[in-house]
């Protein structure tokens, strides 16, 4: 434990109820690790040479400006980039040492693995309960008993029972925009991924959602691996044990959050983070 | 000034008086006709009063004219001499009416054209009688005698009464006769025809089993049987309704008998309270709705059609659907983006555009012909050479006007597609849902008023549309139904009746147009009504689903 307060360019992690740990990187197990990743959209090449180990059972956060690439490299990882007609992957990536990137993978079933949860909101329109049955239901599962218990325990899971314990039959499309991306996180969380994905999850919410989020991030590290991008740096030192800074399709550099932000090894991180650019 | 207008201009003023006025002008035109439709079609059933009058051309005898005035016109003196008449008038114009006398079967002919000038004495008689009969068309008349078998029973004025009680009792033997007729007979007729086939079938099979042919004889001499017992009835029932007769004197003073079971309905228009006359309105109006035609179609209701344009409609909604929806969801969802599918694209569009009666002929030689041709080979050879689904029918038609109306619902349920955000779709896709989960769970439901949308044009396109029917399987007069209560109930192999149709046929190809004009606006308005109801239960549909998925689009 490192009780001394750190100030990371005006956020104080401690006032913030974060107890800053120092970690060391080669000390974790990994995760997810890529490895030469290229990626290209038709002719335009989106990430560069991409070595990266994302450590199990930890948060680890993406940075850098828009069109980075954040983004893009997040959703390597449960494939979602199968969907751009266009989009071509070189390179490897494995979860656990296998590759994900095989054609002979079932793709549904890592996504299953590897939760994903998107920028804005997007519930189904249906109601509480079948939003986060939705999953569950997709792997068969009919049995009407084990299905509440599951639903509560994920809304639980995700800080929302107490807010639509007495509604949950009611649309999920009537829930308040921090509320729905509660929701999405329960259904994610429902189906007990290893890996969660959180690409830009309170960027459409205000503070005091984003702030829920924030905690239920803390609340969950200890069960899943977390990936999160974020566009607010503060965010990522908040809830971070990780941080990589992209740039341009590079990984420009990936180490502890504390250390990225207080001591940043790279000129670009450093003009980044001291919001020379960006 | 010129400042000023430009202003004017600029403001944007002058566009959205003239977006006003054109979207005025399309609301007066389809209340407008609306109205005229309802108005002529509807005024038709109410009892017009009958006016009695002497008409004497110059140089003629006086002539007493007994009638209603159907239609009031100007006409010009010259069009009265080139049509023959000479007659001296002080104006250009003279005045006639179309004068229906009715007594076809006396006159000739139901209507007259008379000039006003020459009409004269003219006055409402008390005690004129209006029969409305099963043949002939309608008698117009006064009331001399009723008889019973050849003998007069009552020759004052409680004819009149007793005339009403009889007329009950005729036709509540009327209605016996038709359930016989109608129902038992029609029934028997059918299941001796199922047998006449079960025999030829084995036949064919060359199975000369002679339990199953003895099986079938015996069940055919049930139903002789029954036949004949049911033959024995009908003759004492048309005694019993033939009984009794009336004595009636028309214009020219002539007096003519007519049986009491040739009468439909007698009124004395001239002697009615407004409350009488409203009942022999809504009586002729239910009439219309829920009986069948008689007379070629000018006289009596259009039940057969209404039945059959909405059941025609039904089905093909039925057709239609899955089949626009799984090639949009292919096309949309499926298919690779390209040249082939740009190229399928726009046949699909052109195909909106094809004349319908080219479908007609489509559905003539594909369906009727080849398609139902070799059902017909295949399964109904016991049948043959009597098509049962080688010839016009319902089915064929629906799966004409479902071809016709696809590319519409294909359309429609595209853009619905389209329109369900990435988001969702990724969102389902990332729980680890594959491309069908994901389509079948979330997106089908979500594009659901989209198709309702899409199915709400194809109804209102298949509703009216008429040509290409003319060649599948609509016809002047079904003698049953295709929905009935014999096995299997539903015969998709009928020829049926259409609004659409009959109003054609009644206003162009009928015996008597004047006579049937009023039915074919009441026909048409009921046609829009029909429309407007199935368009208003289907958006009540997708509205319902719409409301669901509200939140969604903002």
């Amino acid at each position: 434990m490192n009780s001394n307060t750190t100030m990371t360019h005006g956020v104080n992690l401690d006032a913030l109820g974060r107890k800053p740990q120092s970690r060391k990187l080669e000390n974790e197990t990994l995760c997810i690790e890529t490895k030469d990743l290229n990626l290209f959209y038709g002719e335009k090449q989106a990430l560069q040479n991409i070595n990266l180990s994302i450590p199990e059972k930890r948060v680890s956060a993406f940075i850098g400006p828009s069109g980075c690439g954040k983004s893009t490299l997040l959703r390597c990882f449960n494939r979602m980039n199968d969907l751009v007609d266009t989009c071509r992957i070189e390179g490897e990536i494995t979860i656990h040492n296998e590759t994900i990137l095989d054609r002979a993978v079932d793709v549904a079933e890592l996504r299953r693995r590897v939760g994903m949860v998107f920028q804005k909101p997007n519930p189904f329109p249906k109601s509480i309960y079948e939003n986060v049955a939705y999953g569950l239901r997709l792997q068969g599962m009919k049995k009407k008993r084990t299905l509440d218990e599951i639903v509560e325990k994920s809304l639980k899971s995700a800080a929302l029972w107490n807010e639509v314990k007495d509604r949950l039959h009611d649309s999920a499309l009537g829930l308040s925009g921090g509320q729905q991306q509660r929701l999405v996180i329960a259904r994610a969380i429902a189906i007990e991924p290893e890996i969660l994905l959180l690409d830009e999850p309170a960027s459409a919410l205000d503070p005091i959602s984003t702030l829920k989020i924030e905690e239920l991030i803390n609340k969950l590290k200890d069960q899943y691996t977390i990936v999160i991008v974020t566009h607010n740096m503060q965010q990522a030192a908040r809830v971070s044990d990780y941080t990589a800074f992209m740039y341009m399709g590079e990984l420009i550099e990936f180490g502890d959050t504390d250390r990225v932000f207080t001591n940043p090894r790279k000129k670009q991180t450093e003009d980044y983070i001291t919001g020379r650019y960006g | 000034m010129s400042k000023t207008i430009k202003n004017w201009f600029d403001s944007g003023t002058p566009w959205i008086w003239l977006n006003a006025a054109a979207v005025s002008l399309s609301l007066i035109m389809v209340f407008g006709l609306l109205i005229m439709i309802a108005v002529r079609g509807m005024g038709h059933f109410w009892p017009s009063p009958v006016i009695e009058f002497d008409y004497t051309l110059p140089g003629k005898a006086s002539q007493r004219v007994v009638g209603e005035i159907n239609e009031t016109a100007e006409v010009s003196l010259e069009v009265l001499h080139e049509a023959g008449i000479e007659i001296e008038y002080d104006k250009p114009w003279v005045t006639r009416h179309l004068i229906k006398t009715g007594n076809r079967d006396v006159l000739g002919s139901d209507f007259r054209w008379l000039l006003a000038p020459y009409m004269s004495k003219q006055h409402l008689p008390q005690d004129i009688v209006v029969l409305e009969r099963r043949e002939w068309g309608n008698f117009y008349g006064y009331l001399k005698s009723i008889k019973q078998n050849g003998q007069i029973v009552s020759n004052d004025t409680r004819s009149w009464d007793e005339l009403t009680e009889r007329l009950n009792r005729v036709e509540e033997i009327q209605e016996q006769i038709r359930d016989i007729e109608k129902h038992k007979i029609g029934s028997i007729n059918y299941e001796l025809e199922q047998l006449r086939l079960d025999r030829r079938q084995l036949e064919l099979n060359n199975n000369k089993k002679p339990q199953a042919l003895n099986r079938i004889k015996s069940a055919e001499d049930v139903f002789k049987q029954q036949f004949s017992e049911l033959q024995t009835e009908l003759a004492s029932l048309y005694q019993e309704i033939n009984r009794d007769q009336l004595v009636a004197e028309i214009m020219d003073g002539k007096q003519i008998e007519i049986p009491l079971s040739k009468i439909v309905r007698a009124y004395k228009p001239n002697d009615m309270s407004v409350l009488q006359r409203t009942g022999v309105y809504l009586s002729r109006a239910w009439e219309f709705i829920s009986d069948e035609p008689r007379e070629a179609n000018t006289e009596g209701g259009i039940f057969p059609a209404i039945f059959g344009t909405v059941m025609m409609v039904i089905i093909m909604s039925i057709l239609v659907t899955p089949f626009g929806v799984v090639t949009a969801v292919y096309m949309r969802e499926y298919a690779k983006q390209g040249a082939v599918i740009r190229i399928i694209r726009i046949a699909v569009n052109n195909l909106a555009g094809v004349p319908s009666i080219v479908y007609g002929i489509f559905g003539l030689g594909f369906f009727v012909y080849f398609l139902g041709g070799n059902i017909d080979q295949l399964f109904y050879p016991e049948a043959l050479p009597a098509p049962t689904f080688g010839t016009p029918g319902i089915l064929w038609s629906s799966l004409t006007l479902a071809i016709l109306t696809v590319p519409v619902v294909i359309v429609a349920t595209e853009e619905g597609l389209s329109r369900i955000p990435r988001a969702i779709r990724e969102g389902s896709l990332a729980l680890g849902a594959t491309k069908a989960e994901t389509l079948w769970r979330t997106v089908l439901p979500m594009a659901t008023p989209a198709m309702m949308t899409g199915l709400i044009l194809a109804v209102a396109r298949a509703a009216g549309e008429v040509a290409p029917l003319m060649l599948v399987g609509v016809v002047k007069l079904a003698p049953s139904l295709p929905l009935d209560g014999d096995f299997p109930f539903l015969h998709l192999e009928r020829k049926f009746m259409h609004l659409g149709f009959h109003i054609y046929d009644v206003g162009f190809q009928s015996p008597n147009v004047e006579a049937s004009r009023p039915l074919v606006y009441a026909t048409a308005l009921l046609l829009v009504i029909i429309i407007i109801f199935l368009n208003l239960a289907a958006i009540w549909i997708r509205n319902n689903l719409r409301e669901k998925y509200k939140a969604l689009e903002n």
